[in-house]
């Protein structure tokens, strides 16, 4: 199956006076994984559907390929959806829904059938295709959607928050099986979703969005460590932002003169462990939880600013004796802490 | 294993259901007093010779009678032809009212709904201004030049199927709207982007989810039209006579209950064939939609 490249050109779409796309752009690569990362309201539907065809933009391009589709009809763009509510056909078995694109296409019945139950066979639902839709479980409807989806071989496929209706353990597992399943296909993928580890755990790349613009596009780990702006620093984890005044270095040389973004769990509490480029944060713990894997520190610097200290509980062998009120220095690595341009504390 | 049952716990739970069986009482009275009752007295009273004697006399008179069977011939025409038309207008309009703006379909909802709120009689003789032969709409037609002559739109066939299809098109619509509203539209949306035209999503998703509310929109129709009285009373002009008008003809002109009890039979039995009719539809229409619809 050959999968194309996308390109999002100046797309925007306002409904009255509330802007939902602001003039975004963006390239995704013939068989990348790519994540539209936000919080609700965000955009990030709305540019899903934009691509599907069932939000019309009020200006910019849509490219597969090379073929511009701004215009095309929905049912001609060959483009798979997964829907948030899997959107299966209540009146139809479970291989009726599968083999509904191959019919369609009026592929002989012989051999749209076989299709079908190959491709119930790759999600792992062999053996449930004459049950009806009310008897399945959500995970098992979440993957006769994944099927109805890829068995026409389009040659992208995009999932608007296909596992938000599922538990957390079924979630994870379907988080591997859904990027092993591009893996296999090679399918040119766009993944929506609210939930930042989800979109670490699966991306190639993330766009993360915020009020119709793209904040930032790059790799998990490069969004995670290395943030462009405050929301996307806050948006991906426990982020501290930090006045570059509250900073020492603790070799002792002159500290950055920048606003600093330092994660909660970048943190040390033993010096050593720290390399003297480290930066030392002092100040009162105000604080203290434990979270199972590790302890939260609530720690109050000198200037007022409350920052988050996350130690893993197996280095954390003085926390429990820690108490309330007490003075304290967290200390991080220069690795870890990085500049936002512009950013206040 | 089996659980022992405290024979408290299961008297009171027996009392529970009992309670709520006797909230149903009113209603079951009422129903069999109002409903049961009379036609058991028909029942009776076509048997019955005007001197009141048993016989069956009455069934052979009526039912050797062409006015009988031409006028179960008119029953059917009126009604399957209400009926044929509600589906054709009423299925689109439903369609249309489901997939408008929540705002805009309330207020053509309001529209729609606003004939209910008429008395029945009113609005057919509001019929009668319209269609006359110097009625709004022929004056308008050969007013313009549409037409040389008046139309003959009124006290016949035509004007009373319109007069019908104005009663009964709410009725349709009420339960195929509602059934269509309820299609969740990211089903429209899934089947689209597998490559469905329009003309496929409405075969292979919408119709077959509405099925159930063109059913039951159908079977309101069939039984408010089998019996329908004023309108063919008077839109037809006496041309238009179904077995409701001869029941009210053989009262008023010939006080013959017996026969007009007959006939009243006759309505009941096809009502309850097309009962029959109309559920061993329903059971194919389910039995067909599982499979793939080859469209």
């Amino acid at each position: 199956m050959k999968s194309l490249p996308i390109t999002i050109d100046g797309v925007s779409k306002a409904y009255g006076t509330y802007v939902a796309l602001d003039d975004v752009s963006l390239d995704i690569q013939a068989g990348e994984f790519l994540t539209l990362l936000g919080p609700s309201g965000s955009g990030k539907t709305t540019l899903l559907m934009a691509l599907a065809g069932f939000v019309r933009p009020d200006s910019g391009k849509l490219l597969l390929g090379d073929r511009d589709i701004t215009r095309l009809a929905p049912n001609k763009r060959d483009i798979g959806i997964v829907f948030q509510n899997y959107a299966l056909f209540p009146h139809m078995n479970v291989l009726a829904n599968v083999a509904y694109p191959l019919a369609l296409r009026k592929t002989p019945r012989a051999e749209a059938r076989q299709r079908a139950l190959a491709t119930l066979a790759r999600v792992k639902l062999d053996g449930l295709a004459e049950r009806n839709v009310a008897a399945l479980s959500g995970g098992q409807r979440q993957r006769v959607a994944l099927a109805r989806a890829i068995v026409f071989e389009p040659r992208v496929m995009l999932m608007d928050e296909p596992l938000s209706a599922l538990d957390k353990n079924l979630r994870e597992t379907m988080q591997y099986e859904i990027r092993r399943l591009h893996d296999d296909l090679g399918i040119t993928t766009i993944y929506v979703t609210h939930d930042q580890r989800e979109a670490l755990i699966m991306s190639d790349r993330i766009a993360v969005m915020n009020s119709g613009r793209i904040q930032q596009i790059d790799t998990p780990q490069r969004i995670y460590d290395r943030p462009s702006t405050r929301f996307v620093a806050e948006f991906m984890g426990e982020a501290n932002i930090v006045a570059p005044g509250s900073v020492r270095r603790i070799d002792g040389a002159e500290a950055s003169r920048e606003t600093l973004m330092i994660r909660a769990e970048s943190f040390h509490l033993d010096t050593k462990l720290v390399g003297g480029d480290g930066v030392a944060l002092e100040g009162i713990l105000r604080a203290k939880a434990f979270r199972g894997e590790n302890w939260l520190l609530t720690l109050a610097l000198d200037g007022g600013q409350e920052v988050l200290v996350c130690i893993p509980a197996a280095l954390a062998g003085g926390c429990a004796e820690l108490a309330a009120g007490q003075r304290m220095t967290a200390y991080a690595p220069a690795a870890k802490v990085h500049a936002i341009p512009g950013a206040t504390a | 294993m089996t659980v022992t049952v405290d024979p408290a716990l299961a008297a009171d739970a027996r009392r529970e259901r009992r309670f709520f069986l006797s909230l149903s009482l009113p209603a079951l009275f009422i129903v069999g007093l109002a409903a049961i009752l009379p036609i058991l007295w028909i029942i009776r009273q076509s048997f019955l010779t005007t001197g009141g004697e048993y016989t069956v006399g009455n069934y052979a008179k009526v039912l050797s009678s062409g006015l009988t069977w031409s006028a179960l011939v008119t029953t059917l025409e009126l009604s399957l032809g209400t009926l044929a038309i509600c589906i054709l207008l009423g299925t689109p309009l439903a369609l249309a009212l489901a997939s408008a703006r929540p705002r805009v379909a309330n207020v053509l909802m309001a529209f729609v709904m606003l004939p209910l709120w008429t008395a029945i009689l009113v609005r057919t003789y509001g019929w009668l201004v319209l269609l006359r032969r110097d009625g709004l709409i022929n004056a308008a037609l050969t007013g313009s030049g549409l037409t040389a002559e008046p139309l003959p739109l009124v006290y016949n066939f035509t004007g009373t199927l319109i007069g019908m299809v104005h009663y009964m098109l709410p009725l349709f619509l009420l339960p195929v709207y509602a059934a269509m509203r309820d299609i969740d539209p990211n089903l429209i949306r899934a089947a689209a982007s597998m490559g469905a035209t329009l003309g496929q999503v409405m075969r292979t998703v919408i119709m077959p989810l509405s099925a159930g509310g063109i059913f039951s929109g159908s079977v309101i129709v069939l039984i408010y039209s089998i019996g329908f009285f004023i309108t063919p009373a008077v839109l037809g002009g006496g041309k238009v006579n179904p077995l409701s008008t001869r029941i009210e003809r053989t009262l008023s002109t010939f006080q013959d209950w017996g026969s007009a009890s007959v006939l009243g039979i006759l309505l009941l039995v096809l009502m309850a064939l097309i009962g029959v009719m109309l559920l061993a539809a329903r059971r194919l229409l389910a039995q067909n939609t599982v499979d793939a619809p080859h469209a």
